[in-house]
């Protein structure tokens, strides 16, 4: 959001950094995305430090046990002006990641996997294939408009507040998942910047899996079937759900449904929107009666209750009291239906599988790809999320006050740096060095007993 | 393992590979076994394993169901690998595999078949080992897997039993059921997928009955590592050093034809000249009909064509002076008798073993007809392969064959199943299941006449 902060003569850039637009161009041109605007970005903004920090794994060097081919074996990708798309840069050190940043200002980076040999000798190799993936993050990529189906208030590339709860319910039910189910620890949340959240689970087990096991991962996720040709998207068979599934709709999905969805979508409304639902009722009888309930009253009896709740209330009475459990069982599908998260399967299951880094500009938006805490994901607000020309001018404004920690500290990016670091980063690369650390002692420890005979 | 000639004597030992064996009957083929084998059962013990795996390759292309490949599978087993001297079962079992192994190593589209079918011939008898004999198995592929304890189990007892009952299981209190496994979940990852086991920290609980897909994976696993190995030796040391004994029945194995051959028609001379077009719109698979029918209409037919239509008719039991009778009838149509007796004649007789070298020439199976390569002119091959799709439907429709049955066998046109594809036509036709499926056009012809029979029987 554009705001009207005063100019000072003495807060004007240093002469040789390219120019911060004025005053007046702010405003005329309110999230428009410009070149120059990102070359101030990736020079002052971006974190190049703790994106190193990240890829390295805790190979940094400082170790002996640290693999130094290991940063120039992982594949990044840029996307520049005028639709050029680079692949296979990789770079050695943390001075070449930043000032290759810095010098290609690239619109868009995609962060790759880990080769089994550096990307930019791919070449050197006669015969196919010879570049193999050999770790890769875990990622999930949840996009809002794979839910347009179910979303009223936005369609295709918008988001609101009121569609927004379906991304925080997708972050509740997978998070918890990985966690609890799954053992995994370092997981990363990241705003893709306009309608969406991508995942990076980046345990070092995780890394090792393959495809195979990539693809099972996603699958248990999997519950949404949809295509235009069912109206039945979500079928959910068996006697009892199994507990991943009861507990995702116990803890997250029932609640948000019932007390946020049913009425900022008005689910049960109007005929166009209860007729999708009564859809998926197997039992004719039922569905008639409820249509007919709700033709005829068309507002509910007591002004002070929300008539999609009532409307909801009616149907899971006459649901849950059947005697075929395919048709009581039709209230969880429902509700599944209407917030179940749904995953893009093709991001998760291939090694190869390019991704956009956190912290990068989306250019349709200007917002920043900020992380986003599992633990109060319910608070993020994607309407808030800084921009690039709200970090401009609020670099601007605080000019030349100094801070050890660097330019970002002055801006609303602060806090998403800080979160990227104590939340993940740390923990992470802590584990990192343990992990190393106790690997080299045992081949140290084997090599002795080798020798000592 | 050795290979000797017959008059060699023929030590045997009990055990493979001089390891203890992880169940009595089931080997585990992890190493060559230090056997001796005679050259007639090194070929012969496989033609019999091939058999069981070529029917478990049928009973799976036409969609059976697991407790139909169950049976399908035991049924296999039992008939063919069978041996008079009992301990000799074992030992033809993993001659067999063996020797199977160099057949089917040397491309990715051979090793991708053996591996398929052996994989489920595992998984198969591997269900149906005692429970001991499965934990030996177990441990022998180093399962990462440790048993789930008695307090471990009481604390997790509903959740498991949520998920037993999600995918249909009901969890009895057995002792049986009660019997779970702890393995990393990476480890079984079809199981993950469709969340058909707890997991928990990262661990899958897997009922005993899933263990199967676990062990299933790893033998896979194993073999197909093994495979490339197989072909690394063949390609530089086994192909050569065998050309003159192992080499020549290795690499004719695999394209083998396992029915029987119809080269004696037991119903000799049963069919008539004066019933053979009735005979031929009833009861003549498709390629032979359109060769029937080119030749009734130009009077003529290039040389595969009387090759492929001329023995088929031999099969079927038309003796020689018949079809002579036959062709000469149409040919001197066009040709005139005396080229005809001149040009045509002999190739005929010749046929019967009654020229030359007198072999007695064989009917073509399928996979023979399939891989032949028809060109302009010619009619002969498998129409199922060799017509465009107009054409096909064109003349399954002349057959007789129904709209509905027409989009079946289209389907396994497009997939490339074309014996199944003249299987579905043949049950269309004569509103009968052929289990067996088509692998030869006589079959198709004797089944045909034994049905059209029945029926005439059975009517009267």
């Amino acid at each position: 959001m554009t705001r009207q902060g005063a100019y000072k003569e003495s807060d004007d850039m240093l002469i040789d950094e390219p120019k911060l637009p004025q005053q007046g161009q702010i405003a005329a041109l309110p999230n428009e995305f410009n070149p120059s605007y990102l070359k101030i970005y990736y020079s002052k903004l971006f974190p190049h430090a703790d994106l190193y920090r990240w890829m390295s794994y805790g190979n940094d060097g400082k170790h002996p046990a640290c693999d130094s081919s290991y940063l120039g074996r992982r594949e990044f990708s840029y996307t520049l002006d005028n639709d050029i798309f680079v692949r296979y840069n990789t770079f050695n050190s943390a001075t070449e990641l930043e000032n290759s940043i810095k010098d290609k200002c690239p619109l868009k980076i995609d962060i790759g996997p880990i080769y089994n040999l550096n990307p930019a000798h791919r070449n050197a190799y006669a015969g196919d294939n010879v570049l193999t993936p050999v770790e890769r993050e875990l990622i999930f990529d949840i996009d809002m408009s794979d839910y347009d189906d179910v979303r009223y208030c936005c369609s295709g590339a918008d988001v609101c507040l009121n569609c927004w709860p379906l991304m925080t319910v997708a972050v509740k039910v997978i998070d918890t998942s990985l966690r609890d189910d799954f053992g995994f620890r370092h997981i990363l949340w990241v705003y893709s910047g306009r309608r969406g959240v991508h995942c990076w689970v980046c345990d070092r087990k995780a890394r090792r899996l393959t495809n195979e096991q990539r693809a099972a991962v996603a699958d248990y996720f999997r519950v949404y079937k949809g295509n235009e040709n069912n109206y039945k998207k979500v079928s959910l068979m068996g006697q009892v759900l199994h507990p991943f599934l009861a507990r995702s709709y116990t803890e997250v999905l029932k609640e948000y449904f019932e007390t946020k969805l049913l009425t900022s979508q008005n689910l049960l409304s109007s005929e166009e929107r209860y007729e999708k639902i009564l859809e998926m009722i197997p039992d004719q009888s039922i569905a008639s009666e409820l249509r007919g309930k709700w033709q005829e009253s068309r507002r509910s009896s007591s002004a002070k209750e929300d008539i999609n709740i009532v409307r909801w209330e009616q149907l899971k009475q006459l649901l849950q009291k059947h005697k075929a459990q395919g048709v009581r069982r039709c209230v969880e599908e429902i509700v599944f239906t209407y917030t179940y998260p749904r995953l893009d399967m093709e991001v998760s299951k291939h090694m190869n599988h390019l991704l956009k880094a956190p912290f990068c500009v989306h250019p349709k938006t200007g917002r920043v790809c900020v992380p986003i805490n599992p633990n109060n994901c319910e608070e993020f607000d994607p309407t808030t999320v800084p921009t690039l020309i709200q970090l401009l001018e609020e670099l601007n404004r605080e000019g030349l006050r100094s801070d050890v920690e660097g330019e970002w500290n002055k801006t609303s990016l602060a806090n998403a740096i800080k979160l990227f670091r104590s939340s993940f980063l740390q923990p992470l690369l802590k584990i990192c060095k343990e992990e190393m650390e106790s690997s080299y002692n045992a081949k140290l420890q084997q090599s002795k007993n080798l020798l000592s005979w | 393992m050795q290979v000797v000639r017959s008059h060699q004597s023929h030590r045997s030992f009990s055990s493979s590979s001089g390891s203890v064996s992880a169940s009595p009957t089931l080997p585990l083929y992890r190493s060559a076994p230090e056997l001796e084998v005679r050259l007639e059962d090194f070929e012969s013990f496989a033609i019999d394993r091939l058999r069981v795996l070529k029917g478990i390759s049928d009973g799976l292309s036409r969609g059976k169901k697991p407790d139909e490949m169950e049976k399908l599978v035991n049924e296999l087993w039992k008939t063919n690998m069978r041996h008079q001297d009992s301990s000799q079962v074992l030992n033809k079992d993993i001659i067999s595999h063996f020797v199977l192994r160099l057949v089917y190593c040397r491309t990715e589209e051979l090793r991708k078949w053996f591996l398929s079918m052996e994989s489920a011939l595992f998984r198969h008898r591997f269900r149906n080992q005692t429970a001991e004999a499965q934990r030996a198995i177990m441990e022998e592929f180093d399962l990462p897997c440790k048993a789930v304890s008695n307090a471990e189990f009481e604390s997790l007892k509903e959740k498991l039993g949520q998920v037993a009952r999600s995918i249909g299981h009901n969890l009895s209190l057995s002792t049986t059921d009660a019997i779970y496994y702890k393995v990393p979940f990476e480890e079984v990852p079809e199981l993950v997928t469709g969340r058909k086991v707890f997991i928990n920290q990262g661990y899958a609980y897997v009922a005993m009955n899933q263990v199967v897909s676990l062990v299933a994976t790893i033998f896979r696993s194993l073999l197909s590592k093994a495979l490339i190995l197989t072909n690394r030796k063949w390609a530089t040391s086994i192909r050569e050093q065998e050309q003159h004994r192992l080499t020549p029945i290795v690499e004719a194995l695999c394209s083998s034809y396992l029915g029987p051959d119809f080269s004696q028609p037991k119903e000799y001379g049963e069919i008539s000249l004066k019933d053979i077009d009735q005979v031929a719109k009833s009861s003549f698979p498709l390629c032979m009909r359109h060769l029937f029918e080119k030749l009734r209409e130009d009077h003529h037919l290039k040389h595969a064509g009387r090759m492929q239509l001329g023995l088929f008719l031999k099969g079927v039991g038309l003796n020689v002076d018949d079809s002579l009778a036959f062709w000469r009838e149409e040919f001197s149509k066009k040709v005139g008798l005396e080229k005809f007796e001149k040009e045509y004649a002999y190739n005929i007789r010749h046929n019967y073993g009654k020229e030359g070298k007198k072999t007695d020439y064989t009917p073509y199976s399928c996979q023979k007809i399939i891989l032949s390569t028809p060109g302009v002119g010619d009619h002969h091959g498998c129409p199922y392969r060799h017509f465009g799709e107009e054409n096909l439907r064109a003349a399954l429709s002349r057959m007789g064959v129904n709209s509905r049955a027409m989009e079946d066998v289209m389907g396994k046109v497009r997939n490339r199943d074309y014996q199944l594809a003249c299987t579905l036509t043949f049950e269309a036709l004569h509103a009968a299941p052929c289990d067996a499926g088509i692998n030869h056009p006589n079959q198709y012809f004797s089944d045909s006449q034994r049905l059209l029979k029945a029926k005439k029987d059975s009517s009267t």
